[in-house]
């Protein structure tokens, strides 16, 4: 049987047609081809949470997810990769990214191979990524592979200047950091006891009782 | 099988005229919701434990005794007691006093309660939560069950031949189940024990608790208490009625849309589809709890929450007089049809005094 990997993408933007989306679309055809040339089939299951909008926020007040979102969720957290982009919004990721990252259970990501991408007006908010985006994936356990890819509005008819690669360049190196990690990574397969009970657990407590 | 209401006691503003009742006024509309509950033939009346407003309930014992005193079969019971937080030593007490003076109509279910700031306030830390819910029900269990405990543990001072009083009643301790939500290590401790496992499901979609009540029937048979058909399952539920189908959709919607929990959230209609809330005519109630058993399986106690989200005193006695006199009576018909005859009732201190004497008739033999 082949192995196919599974790749989730989150896309936060909220216009459309959106930057967001059109950069979550180049990472996740590089990405794609990348693990072709090292004979690995992926399967793609893009995100986009404008259209879940709703269902977070109800997730939010209610503590569980419409099954619309619970498939979305499980998408994600049991992927072998993700390809994670958001607009920059007032200097952070926008509100509905974090809130769809809230209502994941903490644990989920863990080891989880990322990329981070996101799009801005400017390139002024090129660090979010590193500032923003990155301590977010690093506290969840997840794996963000070192080059994140930011595109300015600017970058989409630019060939670059002398101090930073085009973007089609950085979105092949990013692109190939990530397949090499989801080249190897078998998150897809594990299977996860959701009653697993915590390591040393005694239904009458490890005290001394006389 | 058991049927009953439960509480939480909340003092919430009525959305449709912006009334709100004092928390006198709330706390004696409780008793009066109580007495309808025996009046119109339930089985139990439940009541939450809380130690911040809006809530009234932070003393279910007294609240409970003194419904015990104007009711001649109610079961009293609790939803939940704070095993965290209070100390088993008075639970203990508090309890067993209970049992004696409502002649042993007393149960109650634990929990670990969903206000985090309760922990600091009564000197616990919430990461201890699962600990503190083991150890402490450890120590009620032998309080109740031994004459002179000895006993050291993690979170309280330790105990060097302490006899709890009153001895429960008839020497048999109130049946205790343990209500949970999400951990399994709650479902692990009430198979353990053989206690009851209440599944509050009314606010998330049944699929979770399915699995979790699955898991809690096959722990009760791994731990030597029966088969998994069994052991003792509770569940909640919620409704609101009227004769016409619609008129309960338009009468109930402004306290959906603004209720604590779940308001201004996901629509009317959604969540009746998602998680337990029926809001219609008594037969659409009635369909989608009898309906329950084939997602747990038979099951012993079903609890509904009538009286929250501000509903005035007039509509929450309205609506047990068409619980008890048009829904329940059906359900309870529809529970005993193929009810296999080896699946047990709610255990009530009549039982338990008997099995009891029937252990002690064994062994003197």
């Amino acid at each position: 049987m082949p192995d196919v990997k599974m790749i989730a993408v989150i896309t936060a933007g909220l216009s459309q047609p959106s930057s967001t989306r059109l950069l979550a679309d180049r990472l996740t055809e590089a990405t794609v081809n990348d693990l072709r040339e090292r004979g690995i089939e992926a399967e793609v299951r893009v995100v986009e949470l404008r259209d879940l909008a709703q269902d977070v926020t109800n997730n939010l007040l209610t503590g569980f997810p419409s099954a619309k979102l619970d498939e979305a969720i499980t998408a994600v957290t049991g992927a072998d990769a993700l390809i994670a982009v958001t607009p920059i919004f007032t200097t952070s990721y926008s509100g509905l990214f974090k809130s769809f990252i809230d209502i994941l259970d903490p644990q989920s990501l863990t080891d989880l191979p990322v990329l981070l991408g996101a799009t801005g007006g400017t390139d002024r908010h090129s660090l979010a990524i590193d500032y923003a985006m990155r301590p977010l994936f690093s506290y969840l356990h997840a794996v963000a592979v070192p080059t994140g890819v930011y595109a300015a509005s600017a970058d989409w008819g630019s060939g670059g200047d002398s101090a930073s690669s085009t973007l089609p360049a950085r979105i092949a190196r990013a692109a190939a950091e990530l397949a090499a990690l989801a080249a190897v990574s078998d998150r897809s397969d594990q299977i996860v006891d959701p009653f697993a009970l915590p390591e040393g657990f005694s239904p009458v407590g490890s005290f001394s009782a006389q | 099988m058991q049927f009953g209401i439960f509480t939480v006691s909340d003092v919430t503003t009525d959305p449709t005229d912006g009334s709100t009742p004092t928390e006198g006024e709330r706390i004696k509309n409780i008793v009066t919701i109580a007495k309808k509950a025996e009046e119109v033939g339930l089985d139990v009346f439940a009541l939450g434990e809380h130690h911040n407003p809006p809530f009234v309930s932070s003393s279910p014992t007294t609240t409970l005794a003194y419904i015990a005193a104007q009711t001649e079969k109610l079961i009293l019971s609790t939803s939940t007691t704070l095993i965290t937080t209070n100390d088993p030593v008075k639970i203990a007490e508090d309890y067993a006093m209970l049992q004696h003076l409502s002649d042993g109509r007393a149960d109650l279910m634990m929990g670990r309660g969903n206000t985090g700031p309760v922990y600091p306030w009564f000197g616990k830390d919430i990461r201890e939560g699962i600990p503190l819910a083991i150890e402490n029900y450890s120590l009620l269990h032998k309080l109740w069950r031994e004459e002179f405990v000895n006993w050291e543990g993690k979170f309280r001072t330790p105990l060097q031949g302490f006899q709890s009083t009153p001895r429960p009643l008839d020497g048999v301790p109130p049946f205790v189940w343990h209500g949970s939500i999400r951990s399994p290590e709650i479902a692990e401790q009430a198979a353990f024990y053989g206690d009851g496992f209440f599944a509050n499901n009314i606010f998330w979609p049944k699929e979770h608790y399915m699995r979790l009540v699955s898991y809690y029937r096959q722990r009760f048979e791994h731990y030597g208490h029966g088969t998994a058909a069994q052991a003792i399952v509770g569940l909640g539920g919620q409704a609101f009625m009227r004769s016409n189908s619609q008129a309960a959709k338009t009468e109930f919607r402004p306290y959906f849309d603004n209720a604590p929990v779940y308001g201004h959230g996901p629509s009317m209609e959604d969540f009746t589809e998602q998680t337990p809330l029926a809001v219609g005519s008594p037969q659409e109630v009635i369909d989608k709890y009898a309906g329950m058993r084939e997602h747990f399986g038979d099951y012993q106690r079903q609890l509904f929450l009538m009286d929250h989200a501000g509903l005035p005193l007039k509509t929450v006695l309205e609506q047990l007089d068409i619980l008890g006199e048009e829904v329940v009576p059906v359900l309870r018909k529809e529970f005993a049809t193929n009810r296999p005859a080896d699946v047990p009732d709610a255990p009530t201190h009549a039982s338990l005094v008997a099995k009891r004497d029937a252990a002690l008739a064994a062994t003197a033999v």
